[in-house]
């Protein structure tokens, strides 16, 4: 099983090495803490957008109500993961938990693609061997980019960059598969006003909460419309 | 509270926020999932969220009053948006992005 198992994470070996890396790097090169605090971080957060923005923070040595608050967010998409697996993992016993736990981008696309038996228990053991090898190729990045990062010498001046980079990506991609603008503009429009009018340690949350109230605002609207159209239908 | 203190409470805060992200469906929502608001949410939320990271963090990168005015950091952010149409792979775009910015940052112009 091993062995078809590994097959089928090939894809995520050659995405999660390199990003890993990148943020053992980045870790090693911006912060003045030991290397492995940087595996580590991949054993117990396990989230790539979350751990290269954990580094900024621990850079500005953030709050860390602020840490708990910019940390869901961001991650908030995997609340929406779950619901579409609540079915999937019924009944997986000890091992759910883990499943839970592991539930990344790259894992849930791969646990929600791939061709499944009817065999649930097998197939929930393959779930579960996909999501320790996906995390195995993550720590094992993060620990590489860490000892890079502290014993090769060079000019990483710049390289906090790639947050920024990978958030665009990110959005480029939600803009793809959503085929709609509308939230992308809120969003940036929403980091505008903040950026304006307060101090940058509340700005992020600030834009959070502008985000958040647009989008139920416009839930109360489209509701109410709904509502209207189908009482006026009887 | 020391530095390894401070550490080790980030890192348990941070794992803490993730974990609840992916384990609060499991909790709470079991009987919700067809529920408009939290589809709605599901489907603008993500891309909202994304789009205010960028914007933040873009502009925390910027040299907005030197000779470049915020071009330093406008200029690798095209770049990405522009590899990453061209070729729809996240680690090359990536990697454009951060390595023109280095370039920039690093020439001291």
């Amino acid at each position: 099983m091993n062995q078809s198992v590994f097959r089928l994470t090939l894809p995520i070996l050659f995405g999660y090495l390199p990003l890993g890396m990148a943020f053992g790097v980045l870790f090693a090169t911006q912060l003045d803490y030991a290397w492995w605090a940087a595996p580590l971080m991949g054993l117990v957060i396990y989230a790539g957008a979350g751990q290269i923005l954990a580094v900024s923070l621990l850079a500005v040595n953030a709050g860390l109500l602020e840490v708990f608050i910019a940390m869901f967010v961001l991650n908030a998409r995997h609340l929406f993961y779950g619901l579409s697996l609540l079915g999937q993992f019924k009944g997986a016993g000890w091992r759910k938990l883990y499943l839970i736990f592991g539930l990344t981008d790259e894992t849930y696309s791969l646990l929600t693609s791939r061709p499944r038996g009817s065999d649930r228990a097998h197939e929930q053991e393959v779930d579960f061997r996909i999501t320790g090898f996906n995390q195995c190729y993550w720590v094992a990045g993060c620990a590489t980019g860490a000892l890079l990062g502290e014993n090769v010498a060079f000019d990483s001046t710049g390289i906090e960059f790639a947050l920024v980079a990978l958030f665009i990506v990110l959005t480029l991609e939600q803009f793809k598969s959503l085929g709609e603008g509308f939230p992308i503009w809120l969003g940036a429009a929403a980091a505008g006003v903040a950026m304006l009018v307060l101090p940058p340690a509340h700005q992020l949350i600030g834009a959070i909460a502008l985000v958040t109230a647009v989008l139920l605002l416009e839930y109360r609207k489209h509701r109410r419309q709904t509502l209207h159209r189908e009482s006026s239908h009887g | 509270m020391g530095e390894s203190g401070y550490l080790a409470a980030f890192i348990a805060v941070a794992a803490i926020a993730t974990f609840a992200t992916r384990v609060i469906p499991f909790l709470f929502f079991e009987r919700h999932t067809e529920h408009p608001l939290v589809r709605h949410l599901g489907r603008y939320l993500p891309a909202a969220v994304m789009a205010l990271l960028a914007t933040v963090f873009l502009q925390r990168s910027a040299d907005w009053s030197g000779s470049w005015m915020g071009f330093d950091a406008l200029l690798p952010g095209a770049l990405v948006v522009i590899v990453h149409l061209w070729r729809r792979n996240a680690l090359l775009s990536i990697a454009a992005g951060t390595i023109s910015y280095m370039a920039i940052q690093q020439a001291g112009l």
